[in-house]
């Protein structure tokens, strides 16, 4: 067991507590063990001034790709670890869409093992709704739920069939978890590369409507009224998707949303002069988008952050547009670029930026009962970050620690970066 | 040495000013008697090497290119890299970088791909000039089509230009709407909903629904063609309903007050987007495009390559080591 470590004189934000206040964090044998004011040093702790920084529970992603097994030359399970740790995170959810698929108990238990050997941020493994994600016959959530998976989806890959969403869904209920879902109506969105508006109009690219999200949104919603089972809608990126989570919520339908980085900063102008960097799906879409679900993750409409992390080689991405692959990687530059735009900004004060990067995900995929997150409560799990919200930094991707360097944020000015991320009372990352 | 007047590339019209366009349409004035010549060749682009290299079918633009190069008395190398096995994206990396290798001057490209000619333009220093990219656009086709507009009606400025059919999948309206709108045509589309690309109208274009409205205002109809391959994908129900509701048969034109320009990019469907009547018809100035084709074609090697609008005449007349092009004569 590491040493106690006491983090002195930060500005400790707690939001599963609403808790906002100067103030010590001492952590010892893996645990928060006290949070106050001028906290006493027990033997052999190790002091961290932490005076002008912000102390919070450590963010928690729900949603990356960390592909491994089958494409460790762009990310494994220890390097993206690493970049979350990095980033601020403790904790990342892995997609399935591995090669093979992570679509059964083995497969599940071997990113767990990863995980620990890494022994960075914590990686949970989501299972594949269905088998090889070929979106036919349901995998075996019970026995990957046993071997450490904390919820399920056919990420990457649309649910098509409304019948297998809906056994999904109800199938799942026994065991807690939700079903997360990549809404595209496939037919709708065949070819497309970028979303349909002036822009792809402009530049001759295909389009891919917002409807096919709004679609498969309502659909989702549907069904987990007929079932009674817990959608989770992946990267949401359209104004028409809100309206429907809101109507969804208010009417009492267990759905929750996440929404990336980009998402909530970036419009299809970034996809001029074709810059595959720009391509991701669900693509980026217009400011009167952005404007809705940046309001819409203020409400908690949407319900938290995701990056969405989606590495790929770097020759991957240099090609045409048409030919490059879909996807961003975010776990470095998450947090500041969402502090920059939305904190520094003033649309969002920081608690409520930390809420919903850290004890709203945690909250929706259970992740107190799968080792914490989310919280600074006294005896919970030392997940921890410390975040210099002042630092200005350049977004460089020859520094990234994850192998891609794919992001749309290259030279971005930005700042607040994590300083310090602790995992169960274990330093796994400073600066 | 004067600044090129054109920069490195030729990607596409968007981006250009209206000078830039001007200049290329009265630099091509010159080149047309070029090709009315018996010996049909001026040695402006002599000792230059040009590769056109084509990942789509062609044939008017790839040999309306090599007449011109060939004309200005270029060395050309024809690459057709249709069919190939290897992945679009790494073929076009890999092919950027072999031809580099291979100290070229030009790149002539086509690409299923909108965006690849700007692509390889960004990693070579070679010019290079966009024979049709993908869906983006076509600027050579419109640059044509513009100076076959203006040597029909004596100006653009004014016109009203309405380009018909296939307007979501086409490079050639793209280019086009963009030449004629910075040279103060006035734009019109016209064709089925399903082959409307999303917020045309926010690019200061009229859209008709109906033929026979884009008929009764126009002075030049632009007829795209319509590929075989859109009714299978369901864009429209049969090729015998298009002809119907959206061919431009003389009984249509017939009712317009003054008589309409009848222009094609070829190449045609007839008897679906345009009856042959109207093709061959008196106010047809297809085959002027294609003639003007070469001499556009001409102009933009040309330009691109340092060669002078002002010494593009004496170009022609051939006399010693070229006019211009590489460095020029004077």
């Amino acid at each position: 067991m590491s040493r106690p470590i006491l983090l002195q004189g930060g500005r400790v934000i707690d939001p599963s507590r609403d808790l906002d206040e100067l103030a010590d964090v001492l952590i010892q044998d893996g645990k928060i063990a006290a949070v106050g004011r001028g906290l006493s040093a027990p033997d052999a702790v190790s002091i961290r001034n932490v005076k002008g920084k912000i102390v919070a529970p450590g963010l928690v992603d729900l949603h990356v790709h960390l592909r491994e097994p089958g494409n460790e030359d762009e990310e494994t399970v220890a390097s993206g670890a690493r970049a979350a740790a990095a980033g601020g995170f403790t904790a990342i959810c892995a997609m399935p869409n591995t090669d093979p698929v992570t679509d059964n108990q083995a497969a599940v238990g071997f990113i767990v093992r990863q995980s620990g050997r890494a022994g960075l941020a914590r990686v949970h493994p989501i299972g594949a709704v269905s088998i090889g994600q070929k979106g036919e016959r349901l995998a075996e959530f019970g026995e990957m739920v046993g071997a450490g998976a904390v919820a399920v989806s056919d990420d990457g890959r649309p649910i098509v069939s409304s019948h297998l969403m809906r056994t999904a869904l109800e199938y799942a209920r026994t065991f807690d978890i939700p079903v997360a879902d990549h809404c595209e109506d496939p037919a709708l969105a065949a070819g497309g590369v970028m979303h349909e508006g002036l822009v792809s109009t402009r530049l001759g690219l295909k389009g891919i409507p917002a409807a096919a999200e709004e679609i498969m949104v309502a659909r989702d919603v549907v069904l987990a009224e007929l079932t009674g089972g817990h959608v989770h809608l992946c990267h949401m990126s359209c104004r028409g998707s809100v309206a429907i989570i809101r109507e969804a919520k208010e009417r009492g339908i267990r759905v929750t949303a996440e929404v990336t980085p980009h998402h909530l900063t970036l419009t299809d102008y970034a996809c001029e002069d074709y810059d595959t960097h720009a391509k991701m799906n669900p693509p980026l879409r217009e400011a009167a988008d952005v404007a809705a679900l940046r309001g819409a993750l203020k409400e908690g409409v949407i319900d938290c952050i995701a990056s969405d992390h989606a590495p790929h080689a770097y020759d991957e991405k240099e090609a045409a547009f048409d030919d490059a692959p879909f996807g961003v990687v975010g776990l470095e530059t998450a947090f500041a670029v969402a502090h920059t735009e939305l904190v520094e900004s003033g649309i969002f004060t920081l608690p409520e930026l930390i809420r919903r990067m850290s004890t709203d995900p945690a909250r929706v995929f259970h992740l107190a009962e799968a080792g914490g997150g989310g919280t600074l409560a006294p005896g919970s799990v030392a997940d921890v970050a410390v975040f210099d919200t002042t630092a200005k930094w350049s977004v460089d991707p020859a520094a990234f620690h994850s192998k891609s360097r794919n992001t749309p944020f290259t030279g971005r000015a930005l700042t607040g970066r994590a300083v310090l991320t602790i995992v169960a009372g274990t330093i796994v990352h400073e600066l | 040495m004067t600044a090129p007047a054109l920069g490195k590339d030729l990607t596409g019209l968007e981006h250009m000013t209206p000078e830039q366009i001007r200049l290329i349409l009265d630099t091509a004035e010159p080149f047309k008697e070029v090709s009315e010549r018996p010996i049909k060749k001026v040695p402006a682009l002599r000792g230059k090497t040009i590769v056109n290299l084509f990942f789509e079918a062609s044939t008017r633009t790839r040999i309306s290119f090599e007449f011109a190069e060939k004309r200005l008395s270029a060395d050309t190398v024809n690459v057709a890299a249709t069919g190939s096995s290897v992945s679009k994206g790494e073929t076009l990396v890999d092919t950027a970088r072999n031809l580099e290798a291979m100290r070229i001057d030009m790149v002539v490209i086509r690409h299923p791909s909108s965006g690849a000619a700007e692509f390889l333009g960004d990693r070579i220093a070679s010019n290079v000039i966009n024979a049709g990219d993908g869906k983006h656009e076509h600027p050579t086709q419109a640059l044509l089509d513009l100076l076959t507009i203006r040597d029909k009606h004596g100006k653009i400025e004014g016109l009203k230009v309405c380009l018909v059919g296939d307007v979501l999948h086409s490079r050639v309206a793209r280019s086009n709407l963009w030449g004629l709108s910075k040279l103060g045509a006035e734009v019109a589309v016209c064709g089925p909903w399903t082959l409307m690309p999303r917020g045309i109208q926010e690019l200061g274009v009229t859209v008709f629904g109906r033929i026979e409205e884009a008929i009764e205002w126009a002075d030049v109809l632009n007829v795209l063609r319509l590929q075989l391959e859109r009714m299978e994908k369901g864009f429209i129900p049969s090729l015998r309903e298009y002809y119907r509701v959206f061919g431009v048969t003389p009984e249509r034109l017939e009712r317009s007050p003054k008589p309409i320009t009848i222009m094609h990019p070829g190449p045609m469907n007839r008897g679906v987007e345009i009856d042959s009547r109207v093709a061959d018809g008196p106010h047809s100035v297809i085959l002027d495009q294609v003639t003007n084709g070469v001499a556009v074609r001409m102009a933009v090697l040309y330009l691109l390559a340092g060669g002078r609008a002002e010494l593009a005449d004496a170009a022609k007349r051939g006399g010693g080591g070229g006019g211009g092009a590489g460095g020029g004569s004077e």
